[in-house]
């Protein structure tokens, strides 16, 4: 082997080796991006599943007797007086609105739930734990920003010292969010939560998978085991699986010119939205069934045939069942997809603002992945950390679906 | 068995109502609006208050909106309450024709039950014209797209000449409320928002394309199969989480990020940029790219790859000479599939890109996409007939037909690929 040749030979193990690093550092950075975006959601999120609050000294000034109905109650002016009790040296009244706005202004609704459930509190004075606004709240998270002039600041001199002077008093506590994981959406990021979203989300997958699996399943059937080969099915066919590319958002154009203009249902309704999805989810649902279809067997269809079953008996009393794990495995799968998906569901209006816990699926609801499209919108500050939790609360759900589908697979699926 | 039988019954009593109440339905709140404008007053149907009929028709539902109607002055309360009794006559008499109908099926064909019925063959025909219902489902929708697309198109196009919308150069779609006010018309030159659209595309390919290559060159050639195993699935995961996190990291962290990193070089980059969006959407489909192509390089067959190895090519040259270009179709089916996901994809451009309709190449600046002028145009409240709102579906029509013709093309050269090896 001359110079010349062991050269070449060099030249060539080097492009092999650099060839293979291209791979594995592709890999590695696809992989650590996932990582990247998962870890950077959960530190974000930290700050949102707490709320710093306070012990208040709270007076009820009524006996037992006179609040036979507590609803009669002015709960916001009881909450001012023992706020205002804090800073006795705040007179005027731009110098009270400054010293209020430091607490939740959900605060007077809590102090009722809590008085309607704790009658015997009337006319005593008690200890009520009341919540920080989103500004004061972050100003015991993080501080304040020490670079910003005093008129750029979300809170001034005066309102840090207050807040410096409370923490002093060993009252304010940081506790975990109630409100988080029980409210619907509010304009106050410490109210705030995303149940309703939650519910808006659950009751939209309800509609969908009513819709989906029925027909999704019997076209895999039909397409399956009845079809005849001709022109007819084949258009269907191809249908089917350019459906399952189209973009998302035709679906809801779709939506919005025919469930809501033309058959004149209601907007923002889970109702509307689980049918858009449904049609979105249809070609993932008809695809996986087909495959576990095929997947079974031809001589146990065969075997039944022979022992005189109809062709409807073979599929309902063979097919069916042996493919079912399959099925329900992809309907998962395409459940899945269809409760990450947000861009359609802008367009029938579940983008709305909605404070309630949706109660029926024609209420105006919107869904866990819109309600973090409202949130990222939002501009205050606390809304970063809430949009983060409710995205891991979105993750985390997808994570279970998931995990109930491959564990369904691995335990119920039929080895031939 | 006579469970067929009773299935039989049961079917006939069941299915044909159903219809009838889902197509009663359907039309109701047409057959409403017909109602009303009869009883409305020539001047508001001419005035064309869409708004009106559309709050009067929430009467159906409750009594109380008779009295907002009633005090707009539009009705006399003896006009609102014939009118309302008039929908009732209309909706009991719907519903008693679907009782009676389904009553009436029921005992025809119940009476046709005898020993010597063969049930079982009668409920398996049904059966099989319900699963053939079900499956025109997915050829309807189809229609259901193109048809609404095309329907509110050409009414966009009566308000908007076809050329300007394809060549024009200026995309602002801000109608004024007024009909007097200045720029009341508004311009839907579409060019601006069809480069901000590839522009993104592209980022998002320079990306996804080549990490997506290699990635599935890695696992289909090279990795040990306990590394596929783990790393395959993982990739998936970047498809599977939802766009809207994906846009919120790319507006929350990487617009943010570029930009700080543009200005210490001494560049202006707004934070909502072309690059930011592209970036993360590159990333989202990279799983797209890996897992088709991954799985066509390892359906070349083995015997391609053996020959190249013995007569002494190494590995990478046998990927690079021999298996990639044998798996070059189905290669290219993966990327035009990936393209027409990006086109496509809606949240990371919404949150990520910006609104700002720039003609521009420039990946520092804000740009514009397809999805997301649908998006800004159709959230919110919307007027009915605007030439706004239906620019939309004019963009959807756009949208729907390239992201058509890229997933046949890519379908065809899969499938052809498949075909010479399998």
């Amino acid at each position: 082997m001359n110079s010349r040749q062991k050269k070449l030979t060099l030249k060539r193990r080097f492009a092999e080796k650099r060839f293979r690093y291209y791979g594995l550092v592709s890999l590695f950075l696809a992989t650590s991006m996932l990582f990247i975006i998962i870890f950077s959601m959960m530190y974000r999120a930290v700050p949102a599943f707490t709320n710093y609050g306070m012990n208040l000294e709270i007076n009820l000034p009524i006996s037992e007797s006179e609040i036979s109905d507590p609803q009669d109650l002015n709960y916001r002016r009881i909450i001012n007086k023992s706020i205002l009790s804090l800073a006795p040296d705040c007179i005027d009244r731009s110098c009270k609105r400054e010293l209020a706005r430091l607490f939740s202004s959900g605060a007077s609704y809590d102090l009722r739930e809590y008085i309607e459930k704790n009658s015997s509190y009337t006319n005593k004075t008690f200890s009520f734990f009341i919540l920080f606004s989103d500004d004061a709240d972050l100003f015991y998270k993080f501080g304040i920003d020490k670079n910003l002039e005093e008129e750029e600041r979300r809170l001034d001199d005066r309102e840090v010292r207050w807040l410096q002077q409370f923490q002093k008093t060993g009252k304010v506590e940081n506790r975990i969010s109630k409100n988080m994981f029980l409210n619907g959406d509010s304009r106050e990021p410490e109210i705030a939560g995303v149940l309703g979203a939650v519910v808006g989300s659950l009751y939209t997958i309800l509609i969908t998978l009513l819709i989906s699996f029925p027909i999704g399943v019997s076209t895999a059937i039909y397409l399956e085991n009845f079809a005849v080969k001709n022109r007819i099915t084949d258009f269907i066919e191809v249908n089917i699986n350019n459906l399952a590319a189209v973009p998302s958002i035709i679906f809801g154009l779709l939506g919005l010119a025919l469930f809501i203009n033309f058959f004149g249902m209601p907007r923002s309704a889970p109702l509307v939205g689980g049918c858009v999805l449904s049609l979105m989810t249809l070609p993932t649902i008809i695809i996986t069934t087909r495959a576990s279809l095929q997947a079974v067997p031809p001589s146990i269809r065969e075997a039944a045939l022979a022992m005189g079953a109809s062709e409807m008996q073979v599929v309902f009393h063979h097919l069916l069942p042996a493919s079912l794990p399959g099925i329900f495995t992809g309907t998962i799968i395409g459940l899945s997809r269809a409760f990450g998906e947000s861009a359609p569901l802008l367009l029938i209006g579940m983008v709305a603002f909605v404070v309630d816990i949706p109660g029926s699926i024609t209420d105006p609801a919107t869904a866990l992945p819109v309600q973090i499209y409202i949130w990222a919108d939002s501009p205050e500050r606390a809304f970063v950390a809430k949009t983060s939790a409710a995205t891991l609360v979105l993750i985390l759900l997808l994570v279970l679906i998931n995990l109930a589908a491959v564990i369904m697979r691995k335990r119920y699926e039929l080895k031939w | 068995m006579p469970r067929y039988h009773g299935f039989y019954v049961f079917f006939w009593a069941v299915f044909p109502a159903l219809i009838c109440l889902l197509i009663f339905l359907a039309i109701e709140s047409h057959i409403q609006n017909a109602l009303i404008t009869n009883y409305l007053p020539k001047s508001v149907i001419l005035m064309g208050q869409d708004e009106i009929i559309y709050s009067i028709r929430e009467l159906g539902n409750n009594l109380g909106n008779l009295k907002s109607i009633i005090s707009l002055g539009i009705l006399t309360s003896n006009e609102a309450e014939s009118l309302y009794s008039d929908y009732l006559i209309f909706r009991y008499s719907c519903l008693a024709f679907i009782c009676i109908l389904s009553l009436g099926l029921a005992i025809n064909f119940g009476n046709r039950l005898s020993l010597r019925f063969d049930a079982r063959r009668s409920v398996e025909k049904i059966l099989r014209f319900i699963f053939f219902t079900f499956s025109t489902v997915a050829v309807l929708t189809t229609f259901g797209i193109i048809l609404s697309l095309i329907f509110e198109t050409v009414r966009f196009f009566s308000h908007v000449s076809f050329f300007e919308f394809l060549f024009g150069t200026h995309w602002s779609p801000q109608t004024a409320i007024r009909e007097d006010q200045i720029g009341s018309s508004g311009s839907f030159g579409a060019v601006p928002v069809f480069t901000g659209t590839l522009l993104i595309t592209f980022i998002a390919m320079i990306i996804a394309a080549p990490l997506g290559l290699f990635s599935a060159i890695y696992l289909s050639q090279y990795a040990k199969p306990g590394v596929r195993n783990y790393f395959k699935p993982i990739l998936e995961i970047l498809a599977g989480i939802p766009t809207v996190v994906y846009g919120f990291f790319a507006a929350l962290s990487v617009g943010p990020l570029i930009r700080s990193i543009g200005q210490s070089v001494g560049l202006t980059v707004s934070t909502e940029s072309a690059l930011a969006a592209g970036l993360i959407m590159g990333i989202m489909i990279i799983p797209y790219v890996s897992s088709l192509s991954d799985d066509v390089m390892s359906a070349v067959p083995e015997n391609l790859r053996d020959a190249s190895l013995a007569l002494g090519a190494t590995k990478s040259e046998t990927i690079r000479r021999v298996i990639f270009p044998a798996a070059l179709p189905g290669i290219v089916g993966a990327l035009l599939l990936a393209i027409s996901r990006a086109i496509g994809e809606t949240m990371i451009v919404v949150m990520a890109a910006g609104l700002a309709a720039n003609l521009t190449v420039n990946p520092f600046s804000a740009v514009t996409t397809v999805t997301v002028q649908i998006v800004t145009l159709l959230v919110g409240d919307q007027e009915f007939d605007s030439p706004k709102t239906l620019a939309a579906f004019a963009l959807g029509l756009v949208l729907f037909f390239i992201t058509l013709i890229l997933n046949i093309i890519s379908m065809v050269t899969v499938r052809k690929y498949r075909d010479r090896y399998e």
